[in-house]
């Protein structure tokens, strides 16, 4: 039962305000500023209480996404709600930006009108909700065909690879009489999320995948689509694990739409998408990576005798050949008297400098090939060097994107709509890996 | 926006609503239906649309219409609802359209909240139970919560129930996941069995929501696996490694998760998770650093020489949070493991810090007072923080000051002597603080009594607390203690709470208090006269608990008081 929901910018300046019920004041607002912004970094910001009134909320796009409730009700129900209600704006709306919110303040308003009713939520689906939202989105973007991306049209058996706009999934999906005209297109993204700790005898500690088959469907109304996974698809840890490379997971759900019949024999998946971006399909990896992990350091820390602190770091990249990382970022944790950086980079593109404040190094590679090997030399003046600061050049941490490559080996075979559409439609499969948090000790 | 008062205003809604078709466009029904039912003479102009939009073969508008009725209830409580509405929505609990259903119950729960909300009887709970995979996941989740106050007759309809609630359990979505863990902890409060197989169950979607995209739904998930390891510490044994934190988690994750690292910790996992927590000790967030060094300290009660080593190890990065943080997670250790005297001694040999941090400071000192008679440095450290004592601001630290300088004169007289006197003249002439005077003044009396009154209260006391135990070993709470607060707000916004914060729960051993002394000290004969040095011919020493005037005496004698003068009273 929620009372309010109100949208603010991290300003604190005023988006959004909803009142549901009439059983709080508007004051409310400004409390939860006020509460929001003194709390410490470690105190949890999600739920907060202030007399009889309880605050629930999430943070993204850089602004705030509240909901108040008097009763106490379930976390999961309100946040999802919220992830939801930022889902279904940036559906309409293209992105997800102070903005875009601003600048589409009439159809937030009939978006809340319909979804919520007397602080109950009566339906989140894209496909019921367009029948009755009117207002048109406003898009801050202006769409340009000029950003090329990774996107290859499945399918396609000639020898170029036909490119969509990058900026072509992240257009307002609801949009009726628009620029566009009606382009059937589908998107279907295999997303994998990884999370690595390596040891620092080179031994990997943990490695866990969390993945996702996401469809983005922008034709207005889509009858059954078939996805069909990799036939060796397994699902769960067996001692048999066959010939060849078996794709495993250790778990796997689906969204509640999704018709299983042909799964067992077939690994088809039986959908029929909504208007709209939903998560077809949810699977975990733990542990058992059946490639090695995507990138090794050999790092070599020492004093050099001028009282300097000498690092010289070798990243290797264990990807196939003709895959590569791309925006490698690596953070290495220097003592706290660093003053100046002297680096020696590999190559001009490259970049690496101090920040002080994170106490860090960052290091940037625009694009690392499968197979290679970067190094980099760092001189670090230390104030007050010892022994003991070598300590204090901790853990270090890449973040990077691996776009056409999925560590578990989640391949979508085909890709078919039934029955086939009116006009040309398109269909187009991602495959990217992120990486969540990757971590090589020293 | 048009005055809602405004007469043109009420004549216009008053149109609408007597328009017989005013539900055909639903969402201008229920904006004409909302602003009405505020105003309130025109109530009674709102309940004839209402009724027939309970009818309407539009399901949107018997939705708007279902709650419409709430409306009424909630925001004109003086309107009776007629008992034939009531029985038109339990009747409308068998409408095909399933978010007209659960509207119903809504509707219902708040129109008869004096009775106790919507009553579910048997028929009423299979039906919700059958239409259940026709909601969707927010109506799933309202008509789970509802079914909590079903109670099955046999255990054959019980565990009829629990077979078709089952793939629910395993949603991937979170909120039917967790409502349906709590009906079935409710519905089997009596069959501990069943709810730990449930646990179980419900172990992988909440690992997979404690791995979600959204850092909220993450936390919310976490709060929750650590109310279900109060009763199964053994749950997510081997899934340890779940919780090791990532790099770019807010600090408040990562603490959660250090918490339940915290209660994973075996014999199998105990190296790579002290490897972990080490990492994090050296954190950017100071307050994440501290977080990892207490999970360490509480993990060194069991895995004692491991720990230790980690933490005089950090104490050699000389970065002060971290400094101050290690020195009081070796205090509470050292009250929990005396065994480790030896490896605190060596580290505080040849200390030579200077810490700001006041807590860090007082731990300095505790440390300094019990093992002064070990480190050899302890006078010289002592008599720097006694020199600096004027400009030191925090009273704490001043009386763990008095404590550790009183503690080390008693090992080592002789260097302690001169200074222990200038640090008992500065605090009973010059001090403003009314506790540090005090405390130096029953110092300073408890010297005139004798030396052997002073070992008695300083060290007869205990100097550790074995009986508080390893961590590991912590008896499982029964589920019915948190099971009423599982998926509601209540563990999240307790934040970093009790579980796993034993350490917090440490009494400070350091300030004696009056409770303290009288457990180990005997009778002291008063001496009426000069209160200031008492007579203690008799070698005796007592302290009463209670003191020795109520408030409303002493305000008597306050008030009586001329200016200038001092009140003095004698301990009885």
């Amino acid at each position: 039962m929620i009372s309010q929901v109100f949208i603010l910018s991290s300003k604190g300046d005023h988006l959004i305000y909803k009142d549901f019920r009439g059983e709080a004041g508007k004051d409310a607002v400004n409390k939860f500023y006020e509460m929001v912004t003194a709390l410490t970094g470690g105190q949890p910001p999600v739920v907060m209480k202030h007399k009889e009134l309880h605050f629930v909320h999430i943070r993204q796009g850089g602004l705030y996404w509240v909901a108040t409730t008097k009763a106490d009700a379930s976390p999961f129900t309100i946040i999802e709600f919220l992830n939801r209600l930022t889902a279904l704006v940036k559906d309409y709306c293209g992105c997800l930006l102070e903005k875009s919110v601003q600048m589409n303040f009439a159809l937030i308003y009939e978006l809340l009108d319909e979804v919520v009713d007397f602080g109950y939520i009566q339906t989140t689906s894209t496909d019921i909700l367009k029948n009755f939202i009117q207002t048109e989105a406003v898009s801050s973007k202006p769409f340009s065909l000029f950003d090329l991306s990774n996107v290859g049209l499945f399918g396609a058996d000639t020898q170029q690879n036909k490119v969509a706009p990058s900026a072509a999934a992240t257009r307002p999906i609801v949009s009726s009489q628009g620029e566009q005209g009606s382009k059937n297109e589908i998107f279907v993204d295999v997303i994998e999320r990884m999370s690595v700790v390596i040891g620092a005898n080179g031994v990997l500690m943990k490695a866990d995948i969390e993945g996702e088959i996401r469809v983005k469907c922008y034709m207005p109304s889509c009858s059954e689509m078939r996805i069909g996974l990799n036939e060796e698809f397994s699902i769960g840890k067996s001692q048999l694990s066959g010939y060849g490379a078996a794709v495993r997971v250790d778990e796997c759900s689906f969204h509640q739409a999704v018709r299983l019949d042909e799964f067992d024999t077939y690994r088809i998946l039986k959908v029929c998408p909504s208007q709209g971006e939903q998560t077809v399909m949810q699977y975990q990896l733990c542990d058992d990576l059946p490639t090695a992990p995507p990138f090794r350091l050999f790092p070599s820390i020492e004093r050099d005798s001028g009282g300097r602190l000498l690092m010289y770091l070798k990243l290797r990249c264990d990807l196939p050949p003709k895959s590569a990382a791309i925006n490698v970022s690596i953070t290495i944790p220097v003592p706290k008297g660093s003053l100046r950086l002297s680096q020696e980079l590999s190559s001009p593109d490259q970049s690496a400098e101090l920040q002080p404040k994170n106490k860090a190094v960052h290091w940037e590679i625009p694009r690392f090939p499968g197979g290679a090997q970067l190094s980099a030399l760092f001189k670090l003046e230390v104030s007050g060097l010892s022994a003991a600061s070598l300590q204090e050049v901790g853990p270090v941490s890449l973040s990077f994107e691996l776009p056409k490559y999925t560590c578990t080996g989640l391949q979508i075979r085909f890709l078919r709509l039934s029955p086939i559409q009116p006009g040309p439609s398109q269909r187009w499969v991602r495959y990217v890996t992120h990486s969540d948090s990757y971590t090589i000790r020293i | 926006m048009p005055y809602l008062g405004d007469e043109h205003t009420v004549r216009e809604l008053r149109r609408a609503l007597s328009n017989p078709n005013v539900q055909a466009d639903h969402l201008r029904y229920r904006n004409t239906i909302h602003r009405v039912i505020r105003l309130p003479g025109l109530s009674q102009y709102v309940q004839q649309p209402l009724t027939v939009g309970l009818k309407d073969k539009a399901a949107c508008v018997r939705r708007v219409a279902v709650l419409g009725w709430a409306k009424i209830h909630t925001l004109q409580p003086n309107t009776e609802i007629d008992v034939a509405v009531v029985n038109e929505l339990y009747g409308l609990l068998r409408d095909p359209d399933p978010v007209v259903m659960v509207n119903c119950l809504r509707a219902l729960e708040e129109i008869l909240q004096e009775e106790g909300g919507v009553a579910i009887n048997k028929p009423i709970a299979h039906h919700l139970l059958n239409r259940l995979k026709l909601c969707d996941v927010w109506g799933q989740s309202e008509v789970l919560a509802v079914l909590q106050r079903y109670r099955p007759r046999g255990e054959d309809e019980l565990f009829d129930i629990l077979s078709l609630l089952d793939p629910a359990l395993l949603s991937h979505h979170a909120p039917v996941m967790a409502a349906t863990l709590r009906l079935f902890l409710s519905l089997c409060s009596t069959l501990p069995a069943v709810c730990m197989s449930a646990l179980e169950r419900a172990r992988g979607p909440l690992l997979a929501a404690a791995g979600s995209t959204s850092r909220e739904l993450r936390y919310a998930a976490l709060c929750h696996i650590q109310l279900l390891l109060r009763s199964e510490p053994g749950l997510m044994g081997e899934h340890y490694k779940r919780f090791f934190c990532g790099y770019a988690e807010p600090p408040y994750i990562k603490q959660n998760k250090m918490q339940v690292l915290v209660e994973l910790v075996n014999d199998d996992n105990v190296a790579m998770v002290l490897d972990e927590l080490r990492g994090y000790c050296t954190d950017v967030n100071t307050e994440t650093s501290q977080t990892a060094i207490n999970a360490i300290g509480s993990i060194g009660r069991s895995y004692t020489d491991r720990c230790l080593a980690i933490l005089t190890g950090l104490l050699g990065l000389k970065q002060e949070h971290i400094t101050s943080a290690v020195l009081q997670t070796l205090r509470d250790l050292v009250w929990v493991c005396p065994q480790c005297g030896d490896a605190v001694c060596s580290a505080l040999e040849g200390w030579e810090d200077n810490l700001q941090d006041s807590q860090g400071r007082g731990a300095l000192l505790w440390l300094l007072g019990v093992y002064g008679d070990r480190v050899t440095g302890a006078p010289y450290l002592l008599e720097d923080c006694i020199d600096g004592v004027r400009s030191e601001v925090s009273a704490e630290v001043k009386t763990e000051l008095l404590t550790a300088t009183l503690r080390l004169f008693l090992s080592r007289p002789a260097e302690t002597q001169d200074m222990m006197g200038r640090l008992l003249v500065y605090c009973i002439e010059e001090e403003v603080d009314m506790c540090v005077r005090d405390q130096a003044l029953l110092y300073y009396r408890l010297l005139h009594c004798g030396i052997e009154e002073v070992r008695q209260v300083l060290q007869g006391g205990r100097r550790s607390d074995p009986s508080l135990g390893p961590l590991i070993g912590r008896p499982p709470e029964p589920i019915s203690q948190w099971a009423s607060s599982f998926n509601t707000l209540e563990p999240l916004t307790l934040g970093a709470s009790t579980v796993g914060n034993s350490d917090h729960a440490t009494p400070k051993p350091s300030t004696l208090t009056p409770n303290t002394l009288t457990s180990n000290a005997e009778a002291m004969t008063p001496t009426p006269g000069d209160p200031h040095l008492p007579d203690c011919s008799s070698g005796a020493l007592s302290l009463s608990v209670s003191p020795a005037l109520t408030p409303e005496e002493f305000e008597r004698l306050w008030l009586q008081l001329e200016k200038g003068a001092c009140l003095e009273v004698c301990v009885q």
